[in-house]
C-alpha cells in the first residue's frame, strides 16, 4: 500500500534519463506523483496542491548531477521545502509566571491524559519542576483516575474535586492550590471534544480565560486524515493556542497531518508522542517528520554525501562501463574504497529507502570489506580487467597471496559476476534494486 | 449521575445531525462542481476526486471510483448533474457492498451462537471502551444477557471506565487487577458468561498500534486461550476505526486482520467534521462489513450501519 516517494518517482522518472536539466514537460509526471504520495500520507489536498507548485517553481531549471539521479534530485527539493514548511528548528515552551500553567486541549482520543503525564515527567526530570496536574476531564469515565495513576506512576500529585462538574472552577481553585502548596507549574488535562460542539468550545474557552495559561498545547492523533485542517482551524480560532503535539507516532503513519495543520495554523509543533511509556515523548525534528511523510530512509543525506564524494566524470565513464559490461575489478574496488569514504555501511545501507527496516537488526561489519580488497589486491592487472582469465590454478594463487581459502576466492568471483549481470541490467535501465547488490554482498561474508 | 443524564438527554436528531455536517459540505462542493455543466468533464472529474479525497476515501479508491464513472460516461454519453449524482451513489455503495459476506443482525434479532462473543480491538484513543458501554446498553435494551470482559489491563483506568459503564447498563464485568494477564481475564470473561448463561459477550482489549509485533501476538494469543472455554470464539471480532483517520486505517485493518480475522468494524466519531470515508476503501479492499457507527457520546448514538442511508446521506438523500 505505502509505495515509497523515491520508488514512485523512479518510474516516471525514466522520460528524464539524459536530459540534463529539470524541465516543465519532463517534470508533470513526477509532479502527479508527489502530489499522490503526500496525499497517501494524509496532507491535506489543498496543501499537496499549493506544495506541488512550488516545488515546481524550485526545480524547473535545475541541473541534473550525474552521480545523483534525477528523481533523487526532486526529492531532495520536496524534502528540503517540507521541513522548511515544517518550520525551522524546534520551539521551546514558555514557561514564566509562578505557577507556569499549561492548558491541553485536543478532540477525543488524540492522547491528551497520557501526553499530560509524559510533559509533567519531563519537565520534572529535564528542567527540575514542581508540577501540579489538574484532572479536568469531569466527561469521560474514569478519565481523572487515570490522570491519578500517572500521577502516581510519577509522584507528580494531581489536584482533583470530588463531585465537582465544572472544569472552570477546578482549573481555577488548582491554580490556587499550587500556589498555596509551592508548585511552579500546573498543567491542566481538559475532556476531549469536537470542534463542531459549541458548547464544549465555550466551556474550553473559559478555562483559558480563567487561568490565563502561559501555553496551551493543542494535541492531535498522527493519524488523522484530511480533517486535520478542519480540526487545527476550529480549535487555534477558539484559542490562539502556543504549539501542537503529535501523538502516536509509534505507530506506521506518515503523519501528514503535521503539514496540513502547518498549513492552517501558523504554530509551531513542540512534541511528540513516541509510545506508552511515561518517557516516550521527544522534541519535534521538522526534517524526520518530513523523511517520514515522503516514506524514506534519509536519501537526502545519501544524496549530499554522494554530492561530496562522487566525481562526476569518473561516475560517467563508470556508467559506460557497465553498459558495455566492462566493469572490472578495478572499478569494484574503487567503487568499495567510494563506499567507504561515505561512511560506516549501515548508516549507508540505512539511507536507502526500503532498507532502514530491513537492516536493522542485521549486524553489519564495516571490515567486510577487507578480505574482499586483500583479494582483488592479490590479482594480476590482467585479472582484474579481465575475470575470465581466472582458472583453478591463478584462484588458488590469489587464495594464498591474499590469506583467504579458495572458497572465498570462488564466492568473491561469483558474487563480481553477478554484481556485473545485475548492473548490466541497470546499466539498461531494467534494473531494480541496489538492496539486492548489498545483499549479495552480505550473504557473502557467511 | 450528572453525567448519564447528559448521555441520555434526547438527541433523536444525532445522526441527521452528525451526517449532515458530512453531507452539506458534499453537497455544497458537488453542487458547485456540476452547476452550469450538461455532462461530465475533466473539471467535474477533478472536482469530484477533491470531494472524495477531502473525505478521506485515498487516492487507490477516488481512481478506481473515477474510472467506473469515466467508464460509464464513455458508454451512455452525455451525463448531466443528477444522473452523475445517481451514479456516484450506486458506485459508492457497490463498493462497500462488495463486502458485505453476511446478513447483519440487529440488536434483536436472533444471535447465531450463544453466547455470542465479541471481541474488540483497535489501536489507542478510538473509542473502543466506550463503543462497548453503547453496545452492551443497546443488548440489553434489546432483551439479551450481557457480560463484559475488562482485558484491557494496561491502560491507567480502563479498567474502572468499563467497570462505571457496566455498572450504568447494570450488566455483570469480570476484571482482574491492573497489569494482569488479558488473556486470563477474556478466559474467566467466558468462564463467567457460560455458567450465568449469558447472550453476548463482549470483550475489551488494550488499544495497541498495529505495527507493534509483540502487542498483536498478545491479541492472537487472547483469542486462543479464548477457544479453550468456547470453540470457535471470538464470534465477532470488531476493529473500531476512528472516523478521523486518515490512510493509515488501511494498515490498521491488515494488521489486525492478520492476528486476529477481523470480521466486522464499527466507525467512530462521525459525529464531527470528519467523514470517515477510508472506510470505503477499507471495507472494499479486506471485504470486512461496516457494522455500527458512532455519532455522539449518547447510547443511543450508537447505531447500525446501514450503507444505503450511509451513502445517501454523504450525498444528501435519505
Amino acid at each position: 500500500m505505502f509505495e515509497n516517494l523515491s520508488e514512485k518517482l523512479e518510474k516516471s522518472f525514466k522520460l528524464l534519463k539524459g536530459q540534463g536539466q529539470i524541465t516543465e514537460i519532463n517534470v508533470a509526471e513526477t509532479l502527479k506523483d508527489i502530489r499522490r504520495a503526500l496525499l497517501d500520507a494524509d496532507v491535506n489536498f489543498k496543501t499537496a496542491k499549493n506544495f506541488t507548485n512550488r516545488v515546481k517553481e524550485k526545480a524547473l531549471g535545475q541541473d541534473v548531477l550525474a552521480a545523483v539521479k534525477p528523481e533523487q534530485m526532486m526529492v531532495k527539493i520536496v524534502h528540503d521545502e517540507l521541513t522548511k514548511l515544517m518550520g525551522g528548528s524546534a520551539s521551546e515552551l514558555t514557561l514564566d509566571g509562578s505557577p507556569s500553567v499549561i492548558l491541553i486541549a485536543g478532540l477525543q482520543g488524540s492522547g491528551k491524559t497520557t501526553f499530560t503525564g509524559k510533559l509533567a515527567n519531563y519537565l520534572k526530570s529535564k528542567k527540575s519542576k514542581n508540577p501540579l496536574l489538574v484532572a479536568g476531564d469531569v466527561y469521560r469515565p474514569a478519565a481523572i483516575n487515570q490522570l491519578q495513576i500517572l500521577g502516581e506512576q510519577l509522584e507528580v500529585p494531581v489536584y482533583t474535586e470530588e463531585g465537582n462538574t465544572d472544569p472552570v472552577k477546578i482549573a481555577k481553585d488548582a491554580i490556587k492550590s499550587a500556589k498555596q502548596k509551592g508548585h511552579d507549574l500546573v498543567i491542566i488535562d481538559t475532556a476531549g471534544r469536537l470542534a463542531v460542539d459549541q458548547e464544549m468550545m465555550n466551556e474550553i474557552s473559559s478555562i483559558k480565560k480563567a487561568v490565563n495559561p502561559h501555553e496551551i498545547l493543542f494535541v492531535v492523533d498522527s493519524m488523522t486524515g484530511q480533517d486535520a485542517v478542519n480540526t487545527a482551524k476550529e480549535f487555534n480560532d477558539k484559542l490562539n493556542f502556543d504549539g501542537v503535539v503529535l501523538t502516536k507516532l509509534d505507530g506506521d503513519t506518515r503523519g501528514g497531518a503535521a503539514i496540513s495543520i502547518r498549513s492552517v495554523v501558523d504554530k509551531p509543533i513542540k512534541f511528540v508522542g513516541t509510545g506508552e511509556k511515561m518517557d516516550a515523548l521527544d522534541q519535534f525534528h521538522p526534517s524526520r517528520m518530513a523523511d517520514r511523510i515522503l516514506g524514506m530512509g534519509d536519501i537526502v543525506s545519501l544524496v549530499e554525501k554522494a554530492q561530496e564524494q562522487f566525481d562526476e566524470n569518473q561516475a560517467r565513464t563508470l556508467q559506460k562501463k557497465i553498459a558495455k559490461n566492462q566493469f572490472s575489478f578495478d572499478d569494484f574496488l574503487s567503487q568499495i574504497q567510494q563506499i567507504k569514504k561515505m561512511g560506516s555501511l549501515k548508516d549507508l545501507a540505512g539511507m536507502i529507502p526500503g532498507m532502514g527496516k530491513a537492516i536493522k537488526n542485521m549486524d553489519f561489519d564495516d571490515d567486510a570489506f577487507k578480505e574482499v580488497e586483500a583479494i582483488i589486491f592479490s590479482m594480476t592487472p590482467e585479472e582484474r580487467d579481465n575475470p575470465a582469465l581466472l582458472n583453478g590454478s591463478r584462484r588458488k594463487r590469489i587464495a594464498r597471496g591474499s590469506g583467504s581459502s579458495i572458497q572465498e576466492v570462488n564466492r568473491l568471483i561469483k558474487q563480481f559476476e553477478d554484481t556485473r549481470k545485475v548492473m548490466k541490467m541497470m546499466g539498461k535501465g531494467k534494473g531494480k534494486n541496489l538492496s539486492q547488490m548489498m545483499s549479495n554482498l552480505q550473504m557473502g561474508k557467511k | 449521575m450528572g453525567l448519564f443524564n447528559k448521555f441520555s438527554s434526547s438527541k433523536k436528531d444525532k445522526l441527521d445531525e452528525g451526517l449532515s455536517k458530512t453531507k452539506e459540505n458534499v453537497l455544497k462542493k458537488l453542487t458547485r462542481a456540476v452547476v452550469g455543466k450538461t455532462k461530465v468533464d475533466e473539471n467535474v472529474l477533478d472536482d469530484l476526486e477533491e470531494i472524495l479525497i477531502t473525505s478521506d476515501v485515498g487516492v487507490n479508491t477516488t481512481i478506481k471510483i473515477i474510472d467506473r464513472i469515466e467508464e460509464r460516461v464513455a458508454k451512455d454519453k452525455y451525463i448531466n448533474a443528477s444522473e452523475l449524482d445517481v451514479i456516484l451513489q450506486e458506485e459508492i455503495t457497490s463498493l462497500l457492498s462488495e463486502s458485505e459476506n453476511e446478513s447483519v443482525n440487529g440488536f434483536e434479532g436472533d444471535l447465531p451462537a450463544k453466547p455470542y462473543v465479541i471481541m474488540v480491538v483497535g489501536v489507542n484513543g478510538v473509542g473502543k471502551t466506550t463503543t462497548i458501554g453503547k453496545l452492551a446498553a443497546k443488548f440489553k435494551n434489546a432483551g439479551k444477557a450481557v457480560t463484559l470482559g475488562a482485558a484491557d489491563t494496561f491502560r491507567a483506568a480502563a479498567i474502572e471506565q468499563l467497570e462505571i459503564w457496566a455498572n450504568r447498563v447494570d450488566v455483570p464485568l469480570v476484571k482482574q487487577k491492573m497489569g494482569s494477564d488479558p488473556a486470563s481475564v477474556a478466559y474467566d470473561t467466558l468462564a463467567s458468561a457460560k455458567s450465568n448463561n449469558s447472550d453476548v459477550v463482549i470483550i475489551d482489549t488494550a488499544g495497541r498500534l498495529h505495527n507493534k509485533v509483540n502487542l498483536m501476538n498478545e491479541l492472537s494469543k487472547i483469542k486462543k486461550v479464548m477457544q479453550k472455554v468456547v470453540p470457535d470464539t471470538p464470534h465477532e471480532v470488531l476493529l473500531i476505526l476512528d472516523g478521523s483517520t486518515g490512510q493509515n486505517a488501511f494498515e490498521q485493518a491488515k494488521q489486525f486482520t492478520n492476528a486476529t480475522e477481523v470480521n466486522a468494524m464499527a466507525i467512530t466519531k462521525l459525529d464531527g467534521t470528519a467523514k470517515g470515508g477510508v472506510v470505503i476503501g477499507v471495507s472494499d479492499q479486506f471485504k470486512i462489513p461496516v457494522k455500527y457507527i458512532g455519532i455522539g457520546e449518547g447510547v443511543e448514538d450508537l447505531q447500525l450501519f446501514d450503507r444505503k442511508a450511509f451513502v445517501s446521506s454523504l450525498f444528501g438523500k435519505r
